[in-house]
């Protein structure tokens, strides 16, 4: 599938925006966290910021933004149209907790509540994402138990990271046992990913170029001539995919920049000082930041979408 | 809406198109983009049409396939393809907008072009590569099945047929409705065991495809051949024509 800039940016930036709200909504509806103003209007700044990022990204790459509200009526069929509900209805309670956070200094009892509801809504707006390729048939690398998962612990670690950023600036008390929660996510997240990685690698699609014309009674199916001498939207769009070995590469790459540099930035920010502490916790975000996009370019560049079966492909 | 129709109707208009006449001229496909192009979902835009990398809108299209059976034989199969106005069809029910919908009345699935947002997730969703973006629209378009062709009374009924199907020089195409198991269609698709594409994907495409006839097998060209040789020695000397033939044969 061809890596559209503006959807890579839509799902990881809006995913580490929510992220980071369902955070704040969580550890502050337990009283973890201070309603203090600065921490408030920075944390939400920043993760609002990010979802709004994300979301004017994916209404621009539409060939209509002007009608993108539209988008929110077909929720009972489509994921798509569930992820613009939730992503609007988010804004709902989101946007009265950071108000009662940063004006009334308040994140816990009625607010709390409040923050848990956000936290949730968050939780459900990325499941909604995943869940537009998940559902996907035509896709076998979207359409598995893994992308799920692996877009909620992605969003999980992205917000955790940068709330690691803030823990540390502010010297909070949960500075100290936070980052070992960002350890484990980032040890199930990579497990995750690697544990998909090789399912991809070992199965095979269920479609193959004799299912695509039915012509595998008579033999062996091969492309003679493509319809057009040049190329059309669906080559263009559905046809692209990266070479196995450029994909190794950047596998690579996702594992040792995208975990590896971050995980280690954590672990040593537990043993710094403050101020050490802090740089180490951006460090880490911003390895992290640059592993996931990535992640989310290979997501779409090593997916094979059936369609490639008309077009020269054997099995997908 | 884009959930599909509750209930589907009787009525399911489709193609059927048959594999074993199809010469893979491209008529259907051009005469397709000619009708379509002032039609329902009008214009099916190029762009840089003279130019060095030209591309375009098309709602059928012919591919061509080497099928090459164990022994080693190989045939040649042209493959026209066009939405197959599936009775399960994800593109509609993947729409965010409602733009996709399948027609309760007679199965055909269409895009209402005025409230398309141009996501392209229906793209992505239809197994079959028959959904169509138009770059210049900014919103998607697909087979009619030449909505505004076949209901229309200002043509002579004779020609309320899809485009593809009245140019076809070589027959290949019928159109009829496969929801009724007595129309010629149905009993076309009955005689000649016509199949449905990629049914692992579950969409169950109303579109059927004959499959190519088996070649003539090898002993019925030796009881042909003595034909030509009776030809010759019937008064000793043979003609031109049957001199001509029988040495095209013996190549
Ligand atoms: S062939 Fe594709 S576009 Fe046509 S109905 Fe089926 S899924 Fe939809
Ligand atoms: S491109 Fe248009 S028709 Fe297709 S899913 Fe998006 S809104 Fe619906
Ligand atoms: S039915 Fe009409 S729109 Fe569809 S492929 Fe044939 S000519 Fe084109």
């Amino acid at each position: 599938m061809h890596p559209a800039k503006s959807v890579i940016l839509f799902t990881t930036a809006s995913g580490a925006g929510y992220g980071l709200l369902a955070w704040m909504g969580l550890l502050g509806a337990f009283g973890l966290l201070p309603a203090e103003f600065w921490l408030g209007l920075l944390g939400f700044g920043i993760a609002f910021g990010l979802v709004i990022l994300g979301l004017l990204s994916s209404t621009f790459h539409l060939g209509h933004p002007e009608r993108a509200w539209r988008a929110l009526s077909q929720w009972r069929s489509s994921w798509l149209s569930r992820e613009g509900v939730a992503a609007v209805f988010t804004f709902l309670p989101a946007g009265l907790f950071a108000l009662a956070w940063i004006f009334l200094g308040s994140n816990q009892g009625l607010a709390g509540l409040i923050g848990l509801i956000a936290a949730l809504s968050c939780i459900a707006t990325v499941a909604c994402t995943a869940m537009i390729y998940a559902s996907l048939k035509t896709i076998r690398a979207w359409r598995n138990n893994w992308t799920l998962p692996i877009y909620l612990l992605m969003a999980a670690l992205s917000g955790g990271l940068l709330l690691q950023v803030f823990l540390s600036i502010w010297r909070l008390p949960l500075a100290e046992t936070f980052p070992w929660v960002v350890l484990l996510l980032f040890v199930l997240t990579l497990a995750a990913k690697v544990l998909y990685w090789r399912e991809l690698g070992r199965e095979e699609g269920g479609s193959t170029a004799e299912s695509a014309t039915g012509l595998g009674h008579l033999g062996k199916v091969r492309l003679l001539e493509a319809p057009h001498s040049e190329s059309n939207y669906l080559m263009q769009e559905m046809g692209f995919r990266i070479a196995r070995k450029h994909a190794e590469k950047l596998r690579r790459f996702v594992v040792l920049i995208g975990f590896g540099l971050p995980f280690l930035a954590t672990l040593v920010g537990l043993a710094l000082p403050g101020s050490l502490a802090a740089a180490a916790a951006v460090i880490g975000a911003a390895f992290f930041a640059l592993g996931v996009a990535v992640e989310r370019w290979l997501f779409f560049a090593e997916a094979k979408h059936v369609v490639s079966l008309y077009y020269g492909e054997s099995r997908a | 809406m884009t959930s599909l129709p509750s209930q589907s109707g009787p009525v399911k208009l489709g193609l059927v198109i048959d594999l074993d006449i199809c010469v893979g001229c491209h008529a259907c496909a051009v005469n397709c983009k000619e009708w379509n192009t002032s039609g329902h979902s009008a214009p099916l835009t190029d762009t840089d049409p003279y130019g060095a990398d030209p591309t375009g809108v098309w709602f059928n299209r012919i591919h061509t396939f080497e099928v090459v059976s164990d022994d080693g034989d190989s045939r040649t199969v042209h493959f026209p393809k066009s939405c197959l106005h599936c009775e399960d069809a994800p593109c509609v029910t993947v729409c965010p907008t409602g733009a996709s919908y399948k027609r309760e009345d007679d199965g055909i699935v269409l895009v209402n072009a005025e409230a398309c947002i141009g996501c392209k997730l229906c793209s992505w969703a239809c197994p079959y590569g028959a959904r169509e973006y138009d770059e210049d629209a900014g919103v998607m378009k697909k087979c009619t099945l030449c909505v505004d062709k076949i209901y229309n009374e200002n043509l002579p009924e004779r020609s309320r047929v899809p485009a593809c199907v009245s140019t076809c020089p070589a027959g290949a195409r019928h159109f009829g409705d496969l929801g009724d198991p007595e129309s010629e269609v149905s009993l076309l698709v009955a005689a000649r065991e016509g199949y449905e594409l990629m049914p692992e994907q579950g969409c169950a495409p109303v579109n059927r495809y004959l499959p190519p006839r088996s070649k003539a097998n090898p002993a019925e060209v030796e009881r042909a051949a003595p034909l030509v040789a009776t030809a010759e020695t019937a008064d000793g000397s043979a003609g031109l024509l049957a001199r001509w033939v029988d040495r095209m044969l013996t190549r």
